[in-house]
């Protein structure tokens, strides 16, 4: 029957067919290059974290290292003070987080949860955060530390990212804490415990998901962030990696080698997180995609 | 359980310090800046209550360049919206639509997003480096020597360079913002319309896009008022220099602040930048009307 209907010549289907192929070709090609686009700087990052001068000047500045100059790394870390900048960034994002989760655990909670007349104002309060760039804040937090005698301590940078971290946890946390229905909570009240105790055994365990998503968030923005890391510290023993990056290139200009180590060293561990989660990471983002 | 939700001393425990760290760190200090931003004051003296004066300083007697400085901006804002955003789309239309190593070639785009801004603007340097940089030495390969350029020293050059670096970190940002939405969008719409002899072109210009407009909306916000508060990478690269061939208004309201101790004006810059960003949010949301019933 369908070959009654066919009154074109026969060539056609197969040429459509082969034509149909071809843009599927065409599409993945471009798809591929793009890809290389977004990757090799990366990779050529890479590459020359392994070599020396000499041999990049020397026109080498493409390929892979004559020897892979594993020397470049422990420069980095021990000259070039990477590992004490990295493990000031460790200390910073992981107090950031941990404080974050329970402040804002807890304030979701109170708000969802429990009774009195003003968390709906509270919960609008706090969502106004998420539209304050820090760039407003700036001077203020500065002035504010410096009256403080704060500045130039790990507490300068901790608790203001605490405090950018907060809206976002609570918008995602107040939305899924409604989404989950009141009963276990209820179930375990009915044996007496107290309401510290609902919230840290009962509640905390059912927001891991929840907290997992605002975790990779603020982790994203603590370990990234430059403005308030720039401005708050300049000693060279409480430097981040963002700072101490720059502090590092600036000193060794010429170096490509270190820099490059420098580099690597400060990108792994994000690296190592979306690799392993990779679906996780990209739907915290997705999530995060409300502030403005 | 009533009694127990009810709990005045908890909720204030659980409320409070959330509350005081907010109000100080990020409430107070916007009315603090609204304030600076009406004086004299370098920061160690006492200030002095000019009134609007810093702002007739930034628009009318300008004389450090904060007008090109926005003026950079914007063009950020429109090379975003204009090239940026198409590619992510175009990405993520394909993408989404089922292609081998879709998840792969997803997971790939998005790496640069991730990576801190300090690290893209070093390796960018690297790359932009007149000698030894990729970009150079590609070119050269590839018999376009006559193309090769000193990229961040030249000031022809110079923004462009910078803006290149930029939209190449965030594409994959807005790709996958896309992705997810046009992923999320039923099969069974496209099963009827290929029935009825759409194309995939027709499919999407027809279908996704139009169901994608919430999302098109997040993301063109993004791009301008990204572009707007721009800093970092441009700070690491050229940090408005050369010349001032690539002063935004942030770089130019960080030396403002804290190289020339002008806190005042300094702070008059940074109210100008919520309130742009805040009447650009305003203007977006406007065009692109409300969103479509679900």
């Amino acid at each position: 029957m369908e070959s009654n209907v066919m009154t074109v010549p026969q060539m056609n289907p197969k040429s459509k067919f082969n034509l149909k192929k071809a843009g599927k070709v065409l599409l993945s090609l471009a798809l591929a290059a793009y890809a290389i686009i977004q990757v090799y700087p990366l990779f050529w990052l890479l590459l020359f974290s392994f070599k020396d001068n000499n041999e990049i000047f020397g026109g080498n500045v493409l390929g892979l290292p004559e020897i892979w100059r594993w020397s470049n790394y422990t420069s980095a870390l021990t000259t070039g003070d990477v590992g004490i900048y990295f493990i000031n960034s460790i200390i910073v994002t992981a107090v950031t987080i941990l404080l974050s989760s329970v402040m804002l655990a807890a304030t979701s909670y109170a708000i969802v949860r429990m009774y009195w007349k003003l968390n709906n104002l509270f919960l609008t309060y706090f969502l106004i955060g998420l539209m304050v760039p820090i760039h407003a804040t700036l001077l203020p937090l500065f002035v504010i530390l410096r009256n403080m005698h704060m500045l130039n301590t790990y507490w300068s940078l901790i608790i203001p990212y605490v405090a950018f971290a907060l809206p976002m946890g609570i918008f995602i946390l107040t939305g899924f804490l409604n989404s989950i229905p009141r009963e276990l909570e209820e179930a375990a009240c009915i044996d007496g415990c107290s309401i510290y105790k609902i919230f840290g055994k009962i509640i905390i365990p059912l927001l891991r998901p929840a907290l997992a998503t605002v975790a990779i968030f603020t982790y994203m923005n603590t370990w990234n962030e430059l403005m308030f890391a720039n401005t708050f510290i300049n000693s060279e023993k409480l430097k981040t990696l963002t700072v101490g990056i720059m502090s590092l290139a600036g000193q060794h200009t010429t170096d490509w080698g270190p820099i490059g180590a420098g580099l690597v060293i400060a990108t792994i561990p994000t690296l190592l997180i979306y690799v392993l989660l990779s679906d996780q990471v990209q739907k915290s983002l997705i999530v995060g995609s409300v502030k403005g | 359980m009533q009694k127990l939700l009810g709990d005045k001393k908890a909720i204030f425990l659980f409320v409070f310090p959330t509350f005081l760290v907010f109000t100080i760190i990020i409430i107070l200090p916007i009315f603090f800046s609204g304030y600076y931003s009406l004086l004299e004051w370098d920061g160690f003296s006492n200030g002095k209550f000019i009134g609007f004066g810093n702002y007739v300083d930034l628009f009318v007697n300008n004389t450090d360049g904060f007008t090109k400085g926005v003026k950079n901006s914007i063009v950020l804002a429109i090379v975003s919206v204009g090239i940026q955003l198409p590619l992510s789309l175009l990405l993520a239309l394909i993408l989404a639509r089922g292609v081998k190593f879709e998840k792969l070639y997803r997971t790939v785009y998005f790496i640069p997003v991730i990576i801190s801004t300090v690290v893209i603007g070093q390796l960018w340097m690297k790359i932009y480096h007149p000698n030894y940089g990729m970009l150079n030495i590609i070119l050269n390969k590839i018999g376009l020597g006559f193309l090769a350029n000193e990229w961040l020293g030249n000031t022809q050059t110079a923004l462009g360079a910078v803006f290149v670096a930029l939209l190449w970190q965030y594409v994959g940002y807005h790709m996958l913002l896309m992705y997810a939405s046009a992923k999320s969008i039923s099969t069974e719409i496209y099963e009827a319309a290929k029935i009825d002899g759409a194309n995939e072109p027709t499919l999407a210009l027809k279908i996704t896009i139009p169901l994608m407009k919430p999302i098109l909306r997040v993301c063109v916000v993004f791009s301008v008022i990204g572009s707007f508060k721009a800093f970092d990478l441009i700070y690491v690269l050229t940090n408005g220099g050369p010349l001032h061939a690539t002063e935004v208004p942030t770089t130019i309201m960080y030396t403002s602040i804290f190289a020339k101790y002008q806190y005042g004006y300094g702070s008059a810059m940074a109210i100008f930048i919520i309130v742009e960003c805040l009447v650009a949010t305003v203007i977006i949301q406007r065009m692109f009307g409300k969103d479509p019933v679900n």
